[in-house]
Parts: C-alpha cells; sequence; structure tokens
C-alpha cells in the first residue's frame, strides 16, 4: 500500500494518468517535490494538495493510506 | 380591486396571479412557498459571462423567477459558441451576447427585470456594478476576472457563486462574503498558471454539455442560498469529471495569508492590475536589495526576521545561523502562503539571481512588501565570512 494520488484537469495530462501510487512520502511538500522532479512541467501548474477530502494550507504529514488529490483551477467558461 | 390590491403587492415582492400560476410547481415545495418564491422575487442576481456557463445560469434562474438578472458580457455570438451555447440559434452569430441573451430571457419569463452591461470588467467599474446585486456568478473564461470578482465580491461583501470548466471537468464553490470568515477564490487558489499555461476552451477543447451540467449546478447553488435552503458549497469545491460521473467535493478553509493578497480597501482595488497579476502583461517593480553585512547585523541583533531560501533542497552549502524557510524557486508561487508577510524576510539563493526572480513574483502575483534580495547570496555570505573569520 503507498499514498493514492487522485489527479484533475491539466495536471493529468502532464502525469498522464489521473491515478498515482506513491510509496515513502513524509509530508505534502515533499510530494510536491517529488512530483515537480519526476514530471518537471508540473512546476508551470499552480495546484493544491488535498488530504483526506481536505485541502491543506502550508505542509501536512502523510500516512500511508492517505488519499489524496491535486487540484489545479479552472479557468474556462 | 383584486388587481389593485395585487399591484400594491406586488410591489412588496408578493406574487401576481400570473406569477403565482407560472410557479405553481415552486410553490407546492414546502421549502420553496410563497416565502421562498418571494425570495426568489426580491433576490439581483449578476452573472459574468453570457457563454458556456452563463447561458444555463441565466436561462434556469430567469425561469424560476428570480426578480432581477444582471448580465455582464462584452463579447459577440461566434459560430463555435453554438455547440455547447445552445440559447443561441445561427441567426445570432455577430450579435452582442449579453443583448440577445436578454431578448431571449424576456420572451422565457416576462416577470423578470434584465439589465444589460456590454462592457468588459475592469477595476474602474465592478465595483460600480457589483453595488446593486446581492450574489455575483462567475462564469467568465480567463484568470484575471476570476480574480478580480473575487476580490470585488469580498470587498463589497458579496455572495459569490463560481464555475469553471476544462475539457470534461469542471469545479464548482460559493464564497459567501456576507460572513467575515468566509474562505475566498484565493484561499482555495493563491494563484493563476502563467499566461502561457493557462489554457482555455477556445485552446483545448471541451464538451458541449459540461457547461450545461456545471451551470445548472451554479444555478441550484444560487437557489439555495436566495431561499436558505438545504446546504451549499460554501468552503467546499465540487470537482465532476464527466468522462467517469465522478462528482467529488473537497473542503477547504480561509486562509489569512492568502486573503492578506486581496486588496483591503476600494482605493487598493483600483490599483490592482489582474492582468498583470495573471502574467498577461509585464512590468518590472523595484526590488529592495540587502548586503551580507547588512543581513549578519539583523541576525546577531535577534530582529526576529526570517530567511527564504530559494534553492533547490539538495544545494549546499547550509548556513546554519540563518534557520532559513526552503522553498524552491519552482514552488514559491504554489507556497507562497508560507512565507511571513509580516517579518522582515530577506529572499537568498547561490548568487541573488534566483532570489532576485522569487522577490519580483511575490512582489507583482501576492502583493508582498516585506521582501529583500541578499546581494550575491550564499557565495558572497561565504567569501565575506571566510575574510572575516566569523561574521
Amino acid at each position: 500500500m503507498g499514498i493514492e494520488i487522485k489527479i484533475f484537469g491539466q495536471l493529468a495530462d502532464i502525469i498522464g494518468s489521473d491515478e498515482l501510487q506513491l510509496q515513502d512520502i513524509d509530508d505534502t511538500s515533499s510530494l510536491r517535490e517529488k512530483l515537480i522532479s519526476d514530471f518537471p512541467k508540473l512546476a508551470n501548474y499552480p495546484f493544491v494538495v488535498a488530504v483526506g477530502k481536505k485541502i491543506v494550507n502550508g505542509n501536512q504529514k502523510l500516512n500511508a493510506d492517505d488519499v489524496v488529490a491535486l487540484l489545479p483551477p479552472f479557468a474556462g467558461g | 380591486m383584486w388587481w389593485h390590491c395585487c399591484r400594491h403587492l406586488r410591489e412588496d415582492n408578493m406574487l401576481s396571479k400570473e406569477e403565482i400560476l407560472r410557479y405553481n410547481r415552486q410553490l407546492l415545495l414546502p421549502e420553496i412557498g410563497m416565502a421562498g418564491q418571494g425570495k426568489l422575487k426580491s433576490a439581483r442576481v449578476l452573472v459574468i459571462g453570457a457563454g458556456g456557463l452563463g447561458c444555463p445560469v441565466l436561462q434556469y434562474l430567469c425561469a424560476v423567477g428570480v426578480g432581477k438578472l444582471g448580465i455582464v458580457d462584452f463579447d459577440i455570438v461566434e459560430e463555435t459558441n453554438l455547440q455547447r451555447q445552445i440559447l443561441f440559434n445561427v441567426s445570432d452569430v455577430g450579435k452582442p451576447k449579453a443583448k440577445t441573451v436578454k431578448k431571449k430571457l424576456q420572451e422565457q419569463n416576462p416577470f423578470v427585470a434584465i439589465e444589460v452591461f456590454n462592457v468588459k470588467l475592469s477595476v474602474e467599474n465592478t465595483l460600480e456594478i457589483f453595488s446593486n446585486y446581492d450574489i455575483v456568478i462567475d462564469g467568465t473564461d480567463n484568470f484575471a476576472t476570476r480574480y478580480l470578482v473575487n476580490d470585488a465580491c469580498f470587498l463589497l461583501k458579496k455572495i459569490l457563486v463560481s464555475g469553471s470548466i476544462f475539457k470534461f471537468e469542471g469545479q464548482v464553490s460559493v464564497f459567501d462574503f456576507t460572513k467575515a470568515t468566509s474562505p475566498t477564490y484565493r484561499c482555495l487558489f493563491p494563484s493563476p498558471p502563467s499566461a502561457e499555461h493557462a489554457l482555455s476552451c477556445e485552446e483545448i477543447g471541451v464538451l458541449g454539455v459540461l457547461p450545461g451540467i456545471i451551470g445548472t449546478l451554479m444555478a441550484n447553488e444560487t437557489i439555495k442560498i436566495i431561499a436558505g435552503i438545504g446546504t451549499t458549497l460554501s468552503g467546499k469545491v465540487l470537482m465532476l469529471n464527466a468522462l467517469s460521473t465522478n462528482f467529488q467535493t473537497v473542503e477547504f478553509e480561509r486562509n489569512p495569508d492568502a486573503v492578506k493578497a486581496i486588496p483591503q480597501t476600494e482605493s487598493a482595488f483600483k490599483r490592482m492590475d489582474y492582468e498583470f497579476f495573471c502574467g498577461n502583461k509585464t512590468e518590472d517593480k523595484p526590488i529592495k536589495e540587502i548586503s551580507v553585512m547588512e543581513l549578519s547585523s539583523l541576525i546577531s541583533s535577534k530582529s526576529g526576521i526570517q530567511i527564504l531560501d530559494v534553492r533547490e533542497m539538495w544545494e549546499q552549502p547550509e548556513i546554519a545561523e540563518w534557520q532559513s524557510l526552503k522553498i524552491p524557486l519552482g514552488e514559491i508561487e504554489n507556497r507562497a502562503v508560507e512565507i511571513s508577510r509580516v517579518k522582515k524576510t530577506i529572499v537568498v539563493c547561490k548568487v541573488g539571481m534566483r532570489s532576485q526572480r522569487a522577490v519580483g513574483i511575490l512582489q507583482s502575483k501576492f502583493a508582498f512588501e516585506n521582501l529583500f534580495n541578499l546581494k550575491g547570496g550564499v557565495m558572497e555570505w561565504m567569501r565575506i565570512t571566510e575574510k572575516t573569520g566569523s561574521i
């Protein structure tokens, strides 16, 4: 089991999937670093991280069974 | 006699005989009834954008009997709109959207007053237009307007219903600025993507039915707010993926640091440049600098400064006495909220170039005023330290 990551909008296009599993990620800041290092294009797209259906401000510790969502803003109308 | 009586009552937002018949199916609902229908009639709702989202929002709010609707749109109907903006016909192509929508809505429900603003929203006209409405609905197609609308609603304490779409996905949220503790759009999304990465429906496409679903959800939120029934998406964002038919709701809280980026007065609002904030144009703002010697004396006088290191996490050397907050330049926009706006903040990198860029971004996009770039960066610090033995 690892951290389950659900990916929305253009982030899913960059990552190439709308779901990811990652192991050994301590907190949401390390998650961002890992994702941006694996998918450098992500650095151009601001997104927020939700853990267990709640958006995180700042950094938050992650547990092995957490479900995380990556949400970018959409502009279309 | 009865008619006179009714006309009098109508002025107090009571319903005419014709309206009672028209709204029969809503009046039957105990949650709406005469009281709720009266609230709908006295409501004033402004819809920004008469496009994919604005059309269904306006159609339903008009049909259900919202008393006054405002439409802000300066665009004209194009052939490529017809696939999703189903209020428009072939014969409407080339006509102004807002005026065309008004004509159609008026035919659908003559009991609704409709005001048209055939203008582009700007810091000059927004506050005045918003002031005559209670609820603002954001269905625009660009980030600059989304941040502008959020900030104006925050300042004027209006309720904002926000929806947006991307390909097969949509988002809906409510920001109730009548409550002093309400989260804002900036708490949800502190920063927009840069202009070259902010893609619109025009560039990437959108499924025709998607704005219909999201716009109808926005109308539903608005009706509940007006009638005071059910629960709304205040403090929550609903996300729809139409490919998997998956709805998810995520909660978020007010983020005091993100709120600080909102202009706090009307005159500050009028000085904002939302196009610049969204990277649609560039402009250099002066960047304050500090020398290694000045930084050193600030540290030794324990003056409660914050040091922001924008180097990559692996970069050496580590300067122990700095006790810095580490946010690599690439993550600065996403993590701007972690940076203090109160403490004097020295931004550092290896030689002072990346830190200068970081200060530029934080000043222009997030209105930071407490930042100083360390001239020469870590290299200069090391050079002076080695020369003087200690610092």
